[in-house]
Formats: structure tokens, sequence, C-alpha cells
């Protein structure tokens, strides 16, 4: 995973609450394989019509055809577990989704894949979309050392993270390699878990 | 850095609340698989894992960084996603399109490779990862379990620990047989009363979700209870369970009970003789003790809920089937007047329109949701009363459903109405297997999710429980069923 330490990048606003990682990823592509091609996938059905031309969604024209930031709505990512979501995110280039609040799983698979997740709340995430909207292409600057998002009018927000995803997020840990530190711990609790509850490990 | 610095004794719970004597069905099972602690996070053993075809990202991720899994006989692989509803004589040469058949061998391929329990495409218990696993009790009180999927939720019925989980993590837990996890905070959904006549599970959890928003239990863990909830059966109890999810919430949970028991009992997974005896003294001590706190506290009144339909593209979007189209004028703000402008324009439909003049193309029974057989016996009840109206589906969650049903009558009572019978898997909810609606297609569907183009682009869901479903397949519209069975 490549680590996450400052961004400075354009930030497009997406102004619609609940995108469920569907939109992100539609269905049918779940079965392409992890690369490049996810970058087309990102929000197919909005930025492709049903004849195959591109429509005037967001994403699909400058500036924000390079945005490596989103400012979204509440509930950013709900629905299915599907990471393909954030594999199309990524290769479309973002690296950091600023909300109020996100999808749980959509959340924990993000950070899994060096993708900063940003909480903020619901009327500073508004303010930061209208002034997207009025200076289309301005940059935002993401500092998750300081934990803070500057806007593009040097407006600071200062966001809360959990110690240890920061800490991955800034080295780009695997996950396994730090579970591996516990191996003593885990087979020693799977022994007596075995012997107390017999029957969980089948019959 | 050595993160083994951090580490703190096994078992210990620490920046925890101490355990105190009145815990929650939550918090015992956290604590029972709680390994270690680790900046705020947990390491949790994990007991059960469910695969999907689409699980071989994870398969593919592991095998990437040169992992094995170490617990095969632990992890179950489903066939489910992909598979056809028709044409299943032919096993896998009945898949037409080479990618969706791709999509099953590779699973099948990754399970058989490193040993893991495999429902395959021909296997006499294939079905839907949420309905095999409780039909075979290999889902059990007390367990942490995850799966591919986030309807993985659906389990807690059980009273386990039941999180939907991504391939990243999926794959973690295949190499170490545990999951890091941030301890939610706890919400206790209480449902008071009884449910009314022709008012099912489906009904109270689209009433629960209406309530709360879809975001209402992002964070938390569910735990259902109260008189309505307890007087539910298991299969009931998994749809209610299912739908956590659509209200924000990673797991959802129900207290184990006799009722729990004696479904399980004699199941092929299931603990019998001495185990049985032992494991039930532990899954009665399973349910939260009186006075336990929650976090939050919601309160319905289970004789106050109608059956409900969702008119939007948010499971939220759900009213009462004897109300009408909202009207955007009436909104609590613009926020939310311009999100209900949005749903009413993707769905086709006229502020203040009675729900009963929606037509609709299609029909759907079917999904992890609403495929168990006490489904199929109501959606069987209404069919009965007249013919299909317009294309209706009725797909069984498992092979073990189909037999069943069939033993019933109820698929002669389906043909009869005119309505296909087809073989199990999630077909149109997941619209991933080549069962999709066309663009403006509208469907009535027992699945859990109306999101814009989750049935296929363009498509139209009108979510609603097996009974109503059948009622506007046989009315050609959305219907009250309480007027056709009373």
């Amino acid at each position: 995973m490549h680590p996450f330490t400052t961004l400075s990048g354009v930030a497009a606003p997406i102004d619609e609450a609940n995108v469920d990682t569907n939109q992100l990823c539609p269905t049918r592509f779940n079965k392409v394989p992890r690369g490049p091609k996810y970058a087309e996938i990102l929000f197919y059905d909005q930025r492709i019509d049903t004849d195959g031309k591109a429509t005037d969604f967001l994403l699909n024209g400058p500036p924000w055809d390079r945005a490596q930031i989103l400012v979204a709505d509440s509930n950013f990512g709900c629905g299915s577990s599907r990471e393909t979501a954030v594999y199309a995110l990524y290769e479309f280039g973002i690296r950091c989704v600023i909300a109020p609040s996100f999808g749980d799983i959509f959340d924990a698979n993000c950070a899994k894949n060096g993708l900063l997740t940003v909480a903020l709340p619901i009327d500073t995430c508004g303010a930061l979309r209208a002034m997207l909207h009025t200076a289309p292409g301005m940059t935002f600057a993401v500092d998750l050392e300081a934990q803070t998002v500057r806007d593009g009018l040097g407006g600071v927000h200062r966001f809360d993270i959990s110690p240890i995803r920061k800490r991955c997020l800034l080295n780009g840990f695997d996950d396994i390699s730090r579970t591996r530190e516990y191996a003593e711990q885990i087979a020693g609790f799977e022994a007596a878990h075995r012997q107390t509850h017999p029957w969980m490990f089948g019959r | 850095m050595n993160m083994a610095t951090q580490a703190t004794t096994p078992n210990s719970v620490q920046n925890d609340v101490p355990n105190t004597a009145q815990s929650t069905l939550f918090r015992k099972l956290w604590d029972l698989h709680h390994i270690v602690t680790d900046e705020g996070e947990s390491l949790l053993y994990i007991d059960r894992a469910l695969a999907q075809e689409n699980t071989y990202h994870a398969f593919v991720a592991l095998e990437a960084q040169n992992r094995k899994v170490v617990r095969p006989e632990q992890i179950y692989a489903f066939t489910d996603h992909y598979v056809p509803t028709t044409g299943r004589a032919l096993g896998l040469a009945g898949i037409p399109v080479a990618e969706i058949r791709n999509m099953v061998v590779q699973l099948q391929d990754f399970a058989r490779k490193y040993g893991i329990n495999l429902y395959g495409i021909d296997h006499a218990q294939q079905g839907i990862m949420h309905i095999v696993p409780p039909e075979l009790g290999i889902v059990q009180p007390g367990l942490a379990l995850i799966g591919n999927d986030s309807h993985t939720s659906t389990h807690g019925a059980f009273g386990c620990l039941a999180y939907g989980v991504g391939a990243s993590e999926f794959a973690h837990v295949m190499a170490t047989q545990t999951l890091w996890q941030t301890r939610p905070s706890t919400l206790r959904i209480r449902v008071d009363g009884r449910l009314g006549f022709g008012v099912s599970a489906k009904d109270l959890i689209l009433a629960i979700i209406a309530a709360i928003g879809t975001d209402g239990a992002t964070d938390h863990a569910i735990e259902y209870a109260g008189a309505a909830i307890e007087a539910l059966s298991m299969e009931a109890r998994m749809t209610v369970c299912n739908m956590s999810i659509e209200a924000g919430g990673r797991a959802g949970m129900v207290a184990p009970d006799d009722t729990t028991f004696a479904y399980l009992e004699g199941r092929e997974h299931a603990p019998s003789g001495a185990a049985w005896e032992r494991a039930l003294d532990f899954w009665r001590s399973l349910p939260s003790d009186a006075g336990a706190l929650f976090d939050r506290e919601v309160q319905l009144d289970a004789a106050r809920i109608a059956p409900t339909v969702t008119w939007g593209v948010s499971p939220a979007q759900a009213v009462a089937i004897d109300a009408a189209v909202p009207d955007p004028a009436q909104a609590a703000n613009d926020k939310q007047r311009g999100e209900w402008r949005t749903a009413l324009d993707y769905m086709g439909l006229t502020p203040g329109m009675a729900l009963s003049e929606i037509k609709v193309d299609r029909v759907f029974i079917g999904s992890c949701t609403n495929s168990r057989i006490e489904d199929l016996r109501a959606a069987a009840q209404v069919a009965r009363l007249g013919k299909a109206q317009v294309p209706t589906w009725v797909v069984p969650g498992s092979q073990s459903v189909r037999r069943q049903a069939e033993a019933e009558g109820l698929d002669r009572i389906f043909i009869d109405a005119g309505f296909e019978w087809r073989d199990p898997g999630c077909s149109l909810c997941t619209a991933i297997n080549g069962d999709q609606l066309e663009p403006g297609e509208r469907c009535i569907s027992t699945s859990n999710r109306n999101f814009r183009n989750r049935q296929g682009p363009g498509g139209r869901t009108h979510l609603a429980s097996p009974a109503m479903a059948a009622a506007a397949a046989i009315k050609g519209r959305l219907t009250d069923v309480r007027t056709l069975i009373g």
C-alpha cells in the first residue's frame, strides 16, 4: 500500500447524499481484475449514457477530470461491500474523500487501500462544495500528520482519525504484517477458545 | 516499527470501559473474541467466514502477498451471485456468458485449491450465502462471523457477531483468522406490541429504516429487542437483521432464545449430544443482562406499522401502502426537497399520487432478504388468489428451500398463477448473473436495495414484502395485500 502523507490537488464537489458503492462501481464491473481499467469504471452509469457517449457529469471534463479529492455529502459509499468501488476511485486518481459520514464497510476498504476518508461536519462539507462550484479547479491541501484540510481560500479544517489508521496510512503498512506481530497471542487465544467452545470449531 | 511492542496480554480489554455485571449481547460477543487492543483497534478472533464469487479479489490479493489460508475448514464458499436461475441441470455449461461462468469457475477453483468448504453450482445445498449457512447450522449463537458481502448482518439473527467486509479484510481473515475492528457503539431498537394482520418482518425493517434513516445506525451495532421481535420466527429475524446495513449498521442482532435453539437443533453442523447441552448452557448466557446500558435507544410500536413500500431510490424513502407519493412541496427543507425531486424523477412518479395507482412491469420474489420457505409460503398464499398480470419471478434462496417448497406444492401454486419458478441464486437483487431490468422497467421486489441502477441500468425498484409483491403481481399495480387476504 502506498503511504499517504500530504496531498495537494483539485477537489471536486459531489452534491448528492447517499452515493452508494454501486454508483462508484456498477455491479457488472465487479468481474474486472484490479487494474487501470477501473479509472473508466468510476461513476460509469453517470459518466456514460446508454448510447455509449460521455455525459456532462462533472468528472468527465476539465478541471475535475483530474480531481484527487472529492467533497461529498452524508453516507458516502453506503451499500454493497464491494472493494471495487475503492479500486475505481483510486485508479481515477482520487486519494481523499471528504464527507459528513461514510458507509462503514466502504470506510474500512478505503483505509486498506491507502485512500484517506475525512469526516467533517455537514455544514462544513456543504460550504466546501459551494466554494468548489464557485471556483472550479480550486485545489485543497490535505496534511495527514497535522490532520488538516486547507481549502482554496485558506480556511483550515481539522479532522479526527484513529491513531492506528493514521499510522498505517502514513507508513503504507500492510495490515497482515501488522497482525503477524501478534502470532503468539492469536495462537494462545485460539487454543483457549477451542478448549472452552469446542463446538464452534465444527463437528 | 515493531508493532508488537504495543501489544497487551491476550484477552485484555485495554482502553475499554470495564465489562461490569450488566453487559449487552454485543459486548459479550465482542469480549469473547477479543485478542488484543492496539491503539484503539481490537483484534478479534473470527470463527467462520463466508465467501462468494466476487471474493476472488481477496484470493488474488492473498496470492499477490504470498499468504496462505490458515484455517480453510473455517471458511465457506458459496456460488450465488453469478449462477443462472434457469437451465441449472447443465451445471457450469448452462452459463452462456464466458465472463460470468468464469466467476463461478474461479471461486470453485480457489476453494478447491485451498481446501475451503465449497457449495458449488452443482452442490445439493447450493444457494445464497445468507440462506444456506443457517439452514445447515453453520451459523450459531455466540460466533464471530464475517462475510464478503454487506448483508452478512443477516446472521446476527442467531445472536452472533456478523460483519460484512471488503476483499482486503476478507483476505486478512483468511491469512490470520482475525480482524481488526474499532468497537462500535450500541443501539437498541425496541419494537413493542405485535405486528398487525398482513404485516411482515420486511414491513417492520422498512419502517425502522424510514424512521432512523439510512445512516441512522452508522458506527453502531444494532440489537433488535422487544415483544414484536421476540415473537418473530428465525426466518423473520433474518429478514430484519439482513437490512441492518441499509440503516447504516454493520451488524444487527437478536438475542438467542428458545426459538433460536429449536431452529438449530438437529441441523447438520449444529452441535449434538453432550456438545449440544454444553453449547445450550453457553447460548443462554448471551442475551443482554437486564439493566445493561446501550449508547442509544430507539422505540417503535409494531401495531402502527402497515405494509410498507419504497417510492424512491433509498430504502428510507418508504411509506405505508395506503399513503401517497410524497410531494416535494411538503419536504422538511431544501435539501430533502432536492432529494425527493431527484428520486421522483428517476422513479417516474407524480407527487401526491396514491401508491395503489402505481403500475408495475415486473415482480421479483427472492434475495437474501426474502427467499426463505416462510417467504414463499406468504407469497403463495396470495398467488393462489389470482393470475400474474406481469412477468413474475420466484427465486428460492437455496436448493433446500426449493425442495421444501416443491414438497409443499408451492411451486404448483406459483406456476398455476403464471409465476415463473426458478433456480436458487441472488438473481435480480444484485442483477449480475444476467437477470436484470430493462431501462425504465418498474419492479416490485422483495430484495433490499432500491438504489438507482441496482437491478439494471435505468431500472426502477419498489421494495416490499413477499406477500405485497405477490399482491402486485396478480393486480398489476401496488396493492395493499390486506384487502386481498382479509
